[in-house]
C-alpha cells in the first residue's frame, strides 16, 4: 500500500451531479462539467449550464494541468490524526481557468508552493471516491 | 434619493448575556438573558414582541453553531407571534436583522427579536475538536470541495484569500497584524471581553501558524455568548425608553458566485456586493461614517471589509491600517471597538451590531469614542456570507 498524500478527512456523498467528477480518477481522469451547446465548463457540476441554460451537459475528461492561484500551508489538526503541515492549494484548470479546485499540492516540500506554479493531477482511491490532488508538473 | 423603506425601521433595544468561555448556563438560558435585556432596554414588555428573527436558526447537526431556534425561544417565554423567521440561507448572520427590516415595513409585525446565540466553546470542550465538522462523509454537500482534503476550517478557505492578497498586493503580517493588535487595545477596555491583556507585534509574528499567513491571533474565539436586538417600526419611536437607532441602509446583496473557491476575483467576497447596494440605497458616503465594526471571524476579513465599503481603494487595505494609527479608538476610523471577535469573543455578528448601538447612544464606557457619533457601519459575513447595515442617530 502506498503512502496515503490526503488526510483521511470526510469524503463526499455520491450524486448524479458529482459522480463524474469525484470517480473519474478509476480512469485516471479529471472530469468536470461541460456543456454540449456552447462548449463552456462549468463547477461544481450542476444538471443545467450556468452560461447558456442548456440542459445538454455531461462530464467531459480535461488534461489534468492547472495553475497554483492560491495555497496555504494547513499546521492545525483538525482531526486527531491529521497529519501537519500539509498544503492546500486552489488551483485553476488551463482549459478555462476560471474553473478552480480546491485541493491538496503533494510531491514537493511544503514549502516549494508558489502562486502560479504549474502543476498536474493526481488520483488517490479512496474506494467509492477518487481524491484529485495535484504535483509539480514536470512538463510545464 | 429614493425614500428606501428601511428607513422607517429603528433599533429600539439592545442585550447581550454574558459572554464565556464556557458558560455554565445553557444556550436557551443565555438567549433568555439577551432576549428579556433587550426588551426591557426598548422599554417594552414581552407582549409587546409579535415577531422573531434568528441565524442560523436551531442545527441538530452543530448545536455549538445553531443551539437556539425561533421555536424554543417563543415557547420559553409564551410570544404570540404575527411574523417569524430562522435560516441560515440567508445573506451572512444579518440576514435575520434585513428579513425583519422586510417584515416590519411590509407591516407583518411591529416589534420583532432579532438574536444569535452561539455556544461553541461548549460544544468544543464536549467534542474536543478544534472543528464541528467531523465525519466520515461531508456532511453538507456545500462543504464537499475543500473538506476531502483538510480544508476543514473557514481559517484554510480565508488563507487562500490571505495568501493571494499577499501575492498581488504586497500585504504583509506586519500590517495584517493590526487588526488583532487593535482589537486588543479595544478589549482592554471591555470588562466582558474575554482577551484582554495586551498584545505586542513581537507576540503576533512569534504566534503559531494556523494555516499560512494567519496565525493563532488572526483567528476569533469561540464563546457561549446570545446578542439580541430589537427591531421596530419607527412610529412606535414615542413607545420607546431608548432614543431610537434607524437603519438608514442595508446590503444583502450577492451578485458573484455563492462559493468559497469559485469567485471571479480571488481578493474579492460576497462583502463587496453587499457594501455597493448598501451604499446605493443612502446619501451618506464612506468618509460620513464615525465607525465602522467589521467582522473579524478572521483579522484578513476584516481588512476585505474596508475595501468592500470604500474606506480604501481595492488592494489598500494593508497600507491603510498600517501601523494601526488610523483605526484606533481615537482614529479616523475606529473600528471593532468592543474588541471584536478576535478578543472580546465570537458572538458572530451581532455583537458587532450591540456595540454599534452602545457607540452610538454613547454608552460604550470606558471605550466609548470620544468624539460624537453619529453614524456607524456594521458588516458581517465572509466568504460567499455578506451583510451590512449602515445605522445613523435618529
Amino acid at each position: 500500500m502506498t503512502e496515503q498524500l490526503a488526510n483521511d478527512a470526510p469524503l463526499p456523498v455520491l450524486t448524479p451531479e458529482n459522480q463524474g467528477f469525484w470517480t473519474g480518477g478509476r480512469d485516471g481522469r479529471l472530469m468536470i462539467m461541460r456543456c454540449a451547446s456552447c462548449i463552456r465548463y462549468h463547477h461544481p457540476p450542476s444538471p443545467i449550464c450556468p452560461h447558456c441554460r442548456s440542459t445538454h451537459v455531461a462530464a467531459d475528461a480535461v488534461s489534468g494541468r492547472a495553475t497554483v492561484a492560491s495555497f496555504t500551508v494547513n499546521h492545525q489538526k483538525w482531526l486527531p490524526d491529521m497529519r501537519v503541515p500539509f498544503v492546500i492549494g486552489l488551483v485553476e484548470l488551463v482549459e478555462q481557468p476560471e474553473i478552480r479546485i480546491t485541493t491538496n499540492i503533494v510531491n514537493q516540500p511544503v514549502e516549494a508552493a508558489y502562486i502560479g506554479q504549474p502543476v498536474r493531477v493526481i488520483f488517490e482511491d479512496h474506494g467509492d471516491v477518487w481524491l484529485p490532488l495535484f504535483e509539480p508538473d514536470p512538463d510545464a | 434619493m429614493k425614500a428606501y423603506p428601511e428607513k422607517q425601521v429603528v433599533i429600539s433595544g439592545i442585550g447581550q448575556s454574558e459572554i464565556a468561555r464556557p458558560s455554565d448556563k445553557s444556550a436557551m438560558r443565555l438567549t433568555v438573558d439577551a432576549v428579556l435585556a433587550a426588551i426591557a432596554d426598548a422599554g417594552l414588555t414581552v407582549a409587546d414582541i409579535d415577531g422573531i428573527a434568528t441565524w442560523p436558526g436551531k442545527m441538530e447537526s452543530d448545536l455549538g453553531f445553531g443551539p437556539v431556534g425561533v421555536g424554543e425561544l417563543k415557547e420559553a417565554l409564551g410570544i404570540e407571534l404575527n411574523w417569524f423567521s430562522g435560516g441560515k440561507e440567508t445573506p451572512a448572520q444579518f440576514g435575520a436583522a434585513i428579513n425583519a427590516i422586510g417584515a416590519i415595513v411590509a407591516g407583518f409585525a411591529r416589534h420583532v427579536v432579532v438574536f444569535r446565540t452561539v455556544h461553541e466553546a461548549t460544544s468544543r470542550l464536549q467534542s474536543g475538536l478544534g472543528t464541528a465538522l467531523s465525519a466520515t462523509r461531508v456532511p453538507d454537500a456545500r462543504f464537499q470541495w475543500q473538506l476531502p482534503f483538510g480544508a476543514m476550517s473557514a481559517s484554510n478557505w480565508t488563507a487562500l484569500y490571505a495568501q493571494r492578497h499577499f501575492h498581488d498586493y504586497g500585504t504583509t503580517r506586519e500590517q495584517l497584524a493590526q487588526i488583532a493588535l487593535t482589537c486588543r487595545r479595544n478589549a482592554g477596555l471591555n470588562p466582558k471581553a474575554i482577551y484582554r491583556t495586551p498584545l505586542t507585534i513581537e507576540q503576533y509574528l512569534d504566534a503559531r501558524m494556523i494555516s499560512t499567513p494567519l496565525c493563532l491571533f488572526d483567528c476569533d474565539v469561540p464563546v457561549d455568548c446570545s446578542t439580541a436586538v430589537i427591531l421596530s417600526h419607527g412610529d412606535t419611536a414615542r413607545d420607546l425608553r431608548q432614543p431610537p437607532i434607524r437603519i438608514e441602509a442595508v446590503g444583502s446583496a450577492l451578485r458573484g458566485r455563492d462559493s468559497w473557491d469559485q469567485r471571479a476575483d480571488l481578493t474579492s467576497m460576497a462583502a463587496f456586493d453587499a457594501a455597493q447596494m448598501m451604499w446605493n440605497r443612502t446619501d451618506l458616503k464612506p468618509s460620513d461614517i464615525d465607525t465602522a465594526q467589521l467582522y473579524d471571524g478572521f483579522s484578513m476579513l476584516t481588512l476585505l471589509w474596508l475595501e468592500a465599503l470604500g474606506f480604501c481603494d481595492k488592494g489598500e487595505s494593508g497600507a491603510f491600517v498600517e501601523g494601526g494609527s488610523r483605526i484606533a479608538l481615537n482614529g479616523e476610523l475606529p473600528i471593532n471597538t468592543s474588541g471584536g471577535q478576535l478578543s472580546e469573543g465570537r458572538a458572530h455578528g451581532y455583537g458587532y451590531l450591540h456595540e454599534a448601538c452602545l457607540q452610538l447612544r454613547g454608552t460604550a464606557g470606558e471605550r466609548q469614542i470620544a468624539r460624537p457619533i453619529e453614524t456607524a457601519v456594521v458588516g458581517t459575513g465572509g466568504g460567499p456570507l455578506g451583510s451590512c447595515l449602515l445605522l445613523r442617530k435618529n
